[in-house]
């Protein structure tokens, strides 16, 4: 997906002005913070199980590459195939290789950020081969020509309108000819022209929430049992997964899917909690006949050890993006690329560069709150300082941002000289701000003043009349 | 009678500048509590905006300068939970890296207080000669909330202001889009931000809003009175400290 | 240079350091020890309460559950459920399920084996239940086609009460004992739904619309 993080203020005024997305993003802000409060109140062990699910990420994360080789033999001792991947190209072209091997003119598709990153449907179709999004909110978006807004909820930036529209104009093909206005037949519409694509296709292809090392097992995690048809129905089912996603055990993959579902919408489990093991068994009457998973790195194993490692923990719950304020004020497409919110602002500098996404880790006021509510308790803030550091030795800020800055830093470094520039910056700004108190423009400000006042200056600084001999 | 603590006011950059009343008030509510309180001259500003910028040299060189004003006092207040944050939670992070300066940046941060926090928790306040008539809405900053987990001990001050009601806007723990240098750059998400925070604030009925950080104020001020809103911004120490016959904040 | 060995040889770089024997004996008894983590207390009560659970959180969530004293009961159940919601008197029967006496519904057409489009109800057993989180466990296999719990748009599922234990780890305990992992294991924990359009809740999106339990009280 071509990326326009580097366009984030045009986006960003794009956002603020649509009103439908500002009702959309308003309805996510209202529902799942409500909801994870709930689920979270109601469980007393939470903080304990959130503290378990850290130290098995990071023990996983200490021996990557060990738990990786345990699940590869434990696919492979099941009859399933592990293919490695260092670059969006090569899982491409693994994919497209095992569909060509298998024949395939239609690929059913479960919902997978990882697809996304390395912009595959494209590149299929490109190739000859239809992909058919089954998540709602990912089918409506493939039918829209999007991308995801919202790791949980694809499509959660459409009205119920723009999803009617979207209906009528690409399902008269399919001899649908009637503009649905209810949700409920909506839905129902999309279950039935998406039945024969289900049993037509002959490659499904899911993501993975977790890979288990000790079983060789991968696990999909959805409320519809797309991912489900997805990956029982066709002959071949593909996996393709992030490095980072095997955890130990059973047990470890139960630990944090009770924090996973509860983060994201406030269920105890997804409807839909599904542990596959290698293609179909001697005397199993249906599943796929081969099953493949692809293990891509695209820069993992370089954050590994670094400043970003935490970020390895992400089970891409998308706490961190409901509970954001800038998040809910314009939405994931103006972040430009695959990943949005708050740990979109820490991945995808890594992804794509800093020079292309520095607006992403600078454009937050570090309120805390995405850290508050992560259940692997990944430090964001931090990292998007991190970031910020490296956007600022690369000098990516505006010059007048530097100079302010340097301005201040300087002064803030003698107190002497400080005092006497404040004294008279003071003394103008409080002349500035009769006779009202404050002032609807300043130069320099109009990031600000566009839409507020500028409260003014008492007239003297603390200091001098501290010095001075005023006292309380 | 032993004399009560010494304690070096850091006044933050935006009090000094902006409201000298909020210095004025900490200084009272800590001489009233029972403390010897001391301003050193050469205090300018905690380093936030540099540390927040990724101008980790600037942000050190300034730390270094906090870090020696304030040594020898048994504790550093600041009407700030911003600031407050910044040395207590971040300092020790900044200097970990350096042998010589590690001890002392720890110190610092161990002896570092959010006013209403100190108040309540290290001198265990339980009067306050003050009084306000008013329905006050109260804004929890980001960095009291969860940098320094201040929540409880505002309210309980403010409850001990005759005539005082407080009340807690229906979003509580949700930022007011300040940020420091992010307004700036990003005035216009910063100022959807504060326009839901403002109509929080409207919608609670309340004719006062106050909160322990001058940032946050000057932010959600400067948004009620563009909107012609005549709700009144204060700091929470004029209030506790009965200094309210100055102009709120935007005001005259 | 292989991608697996590229990618191996990178995490390995990153990692730095270590000592290779600890690390292999490390993650070997973490694998071999596959030990509990915090389970929550709420499920490990006793077994009637274990059952109310269940019953209580997987009605929650739109699944019914139908009560009946015996195994040979199940038939005359499941016509009960299709006449209730003026179903077609047929259904496919998973091979697990297909000796508990159909014979005593003569109007009903049953037929065992895999389903097509055309199916409107499947009937299936379970491997377990968890009681936590309201949730069925099943498990593919030659009695259990893993489709029937997916295309037909009523999923009748034959649970015993003896079947319902507390949590997940309790159900991969006795999943190990019966021999490890089956192609599928699937946690179902209501019928298929959406809130993908504007995050209002939608039953049967892809999955089956209908889940109904009839839980034998053994």
């Amino acid at each position: 997906m071509r990326a326009t993080s580097h366009l984030f203020k045009d986006n960003v005024a794009k956002a603020l002005a649509d009103a439908d997305l500002q009702t959309a993003l308003y309805r996510v802000d209202k529902n799942f913070t409500a909801r994870r409060t709930a689920a979270v109140t109601a469980l007393p062990e939470f903080e304990a199980l959130r503290d378990d699910a850290v130290r098995i990420k990071d023990h996983t994360l200490a021996y990557l590459d060990l738990y990786l080789e345990t699940f590869e033999r434990n696919v492979t001792a099941q009859g399933g195939q592990v293919h490695w991947a260092e670059t969006p190209d090569d899982a491409r072209r693994i994919i497209l290789d095992l569909c060509q091997a298998a024949g395939a003119r239609t690929v059913t598709k479960g919902k997978s950020m990882i697809a996304e990153e390395v912009a595959l449907n494209p590149f299929l179709e490109a190739n000859g081969i239809t992909p058919v999004e089954t998540d709602l909110g990912e089918y409506i978006i493939q039918l829209a020509d999007e991308p995801p807004s919202h790791i949980i909820g694809p499509a959660i930036h459409k009205t119920k309108e723009q999803v009617s529209d979207l209906f009528h104009e690409h399902h008269r093909q399919f001899g649908k000819t009637q503009r649905l206005t209810e949700g409920g037949d909506l839905v129902a519409e999309a279950r039935e022209i998406l039945r024969p694509r289900y049993l037509a296709a002959d490659v499904g292809i899911t993501g993975a929430n977790f890979l288990i090392a000790e079983t060789g097992t991968s696990v999909i995690v959805t409320n519809e049992g797309n991912g489900d048809l997805t990956q029982q129905l066709p002959k071949t089912h593909i996996v393709v997964a992030s490095l980072e996603k095997v955890v130990p055990t059973l047990e470890d993959a139960s630990t944090i899917l009770r924090v996973l579902a509860r983060s994201a919408t406030g269920q105890q489990m997804s409807v839909y909690t599904t542990f596959s093991t290698g293609p179909r068994r001697p005397g199993d009457p249906d599943g796929p006949d081969a099953y493949h998973v692809v293990l891509l790195d695209n820069g993992r194993s370089k954050l590994l050890g670094s400043d970003f490692q935490d970020i390895l923990r992400c089970i891409r719950c998308g706490a961190c993006f409901n509970h954001c304020p800038v998040y809910a004020s314009i939405g994931g497409h103006a972040y430009g690329w695959v990943y949005s919110g708050p740990m979109g602002a820490v991945l995808t500098p890594a992804m794509i560069g800093i020079e292309a996404s520095h607006h992403l880790p600078s454009a937050t006021p570090f309120c805390g709150r995405c850290e508050a509510v992560c259940p692997m308790r990944i430090p964001l803030p931090k990292m998007m300082r991190h970031w910020r550091e490296q956007a600022f030795d690369k000098k990516l800020d505006t010059v007048r941002q530097r100079w302010a800055l340097k301005v201040w830093a300087w002064f803030a470094k003698r107190p002497r000289l400080y005092r006497r520039i404040t004294r008279l910056a003071v003394r103008y700004l409080a002349w500035r701000g009769r006779p009202r108190g404050r002032m609807s423009d300043l130069p320099l400000t109009d990031g600000w003043t566009a839409s507020r006042d500028m409260p003014a200056p008492q007239g003297s600084t603390f200091m001098d009349q501290w010095q001075t001999g005023r006292r309380p | 009678m032993t004399a009560g603590p010494r304690v070096g006011l850091f006044v933050t950059c935006v009090a000094d500048l902006f409201r000298p009343t909020v210095g004025f008030a900490a200084v009272k509510l800590l001489e009233d509590a029972g403390c010897r309180v001391e301003v050193p001259e050469a205090q300018t500003c905690c380093g936030q905006p540099a540390y927040n910028s990724g101008d980790r040299r600037d942000a050190l060189a300034i730390a270094r300068g906090v870090i020696a004003a304030f040594e020898g006092f048994d504790y550093v207040v600041a009407p700030s939970g911003s600031c407050a944050g910044m040395i207590k939670k971040h300092y020790p992070g900044l200097f970990a890296g350096d042998p010589d300066m590690a001890d002392a940046a720890q110190d610092l941060a161990a002896r570092t207080w959010e006013l209403t926090a100190f108040l309540i928790d290290v001198m265990h306040i339980g009067a306050l000669d003050a009084r306000y008539e008013g329905r006050v809405a109260y804004h929890d900053s980001c960095s009291s909330l969860r940098e320094l987990g201040v929540r409880s001990q505002p309210r309980e001050l403010l409850s001990l202001v005759d005539g005082v009601t407080v009340v807690d806007l229906s979003d509580p723990e949700v930022c007011c889009g300040f940020g420091g240098t992010f307004a700036a750059k990003y005035g216009e998400v910063s100022g959807a931000i504060v326009h839901k925070k403002a109509a929080q604030v409207v919608a609670t009925g309340a004719d006062t809003v106050v909160a322990a950080d001058l940032g946050c104020l000057l932010n959600i001020a400067g948004k009620l009175k563009r909107d012609g809103s005549p709700i009144k911004v204060r700091h929470v120490a004029e209030v506790l400290a009965g200094m309210t016959d100055v102009p709120p904040i935007g005001e005259a | 240079m292989s991608a697996r060995a590229a990618v191996l040889g990178r995490i390995r770089a990153s990692l730095g350091e270590r000592d290779e024997e600890a690390a292999r004996e490390a993650v070997a008894r973490r694998l071999a020890a596959h030990a509990r983590n915090v389970v929550p207390t709420r499920a490990q009560v006793d077994r009637d309460t274990q059952v109310g659970m269940f019953v209580d959180q997987i009605t929650a969530t739109h699944a019914t559950v139908a009560q009946v004293a015996e195994e040979n009961a199940v038939p005359a159940a499941v016509s009960a459920f299709l006449a209730q919601h003026n179903l077609p008197a047929e259904a496919v029967l998973a091979p697990d399920v297909a000796n508990l006496g159909w014979d005593s519904q003569p109007l009903l057409q049953t037929r065992t084996g895999v389903p097509v489009e055309a199916d409107q109800v499947g009937v299936t057993a379970a491997f377990a239940a968890i009681a936590e989180s309201g949730t069925l466990m099943l498990t593919s296999g030659a009695g259990s086609p893993i489709t029937l719990n997916l295309l037909p748009d009523n999923h009748v599922v034959v649970l015993r009460r003896s079947q319902i234990t507390g949590t997940l780890e309790d159900a991969w305990d006795a999943l190990r004992a019966e021999g490890g992992m089956p192609r599928t294991a699937m946690f179902v924990s209501g019928p298929s739904s959406t809130a993908d359009i504007e995050l209002t809740l939608y039953l049967g999106a892809h999955g089956p619309r209908r889940l109904h339990i009839v839980l034998i009280e053994d």
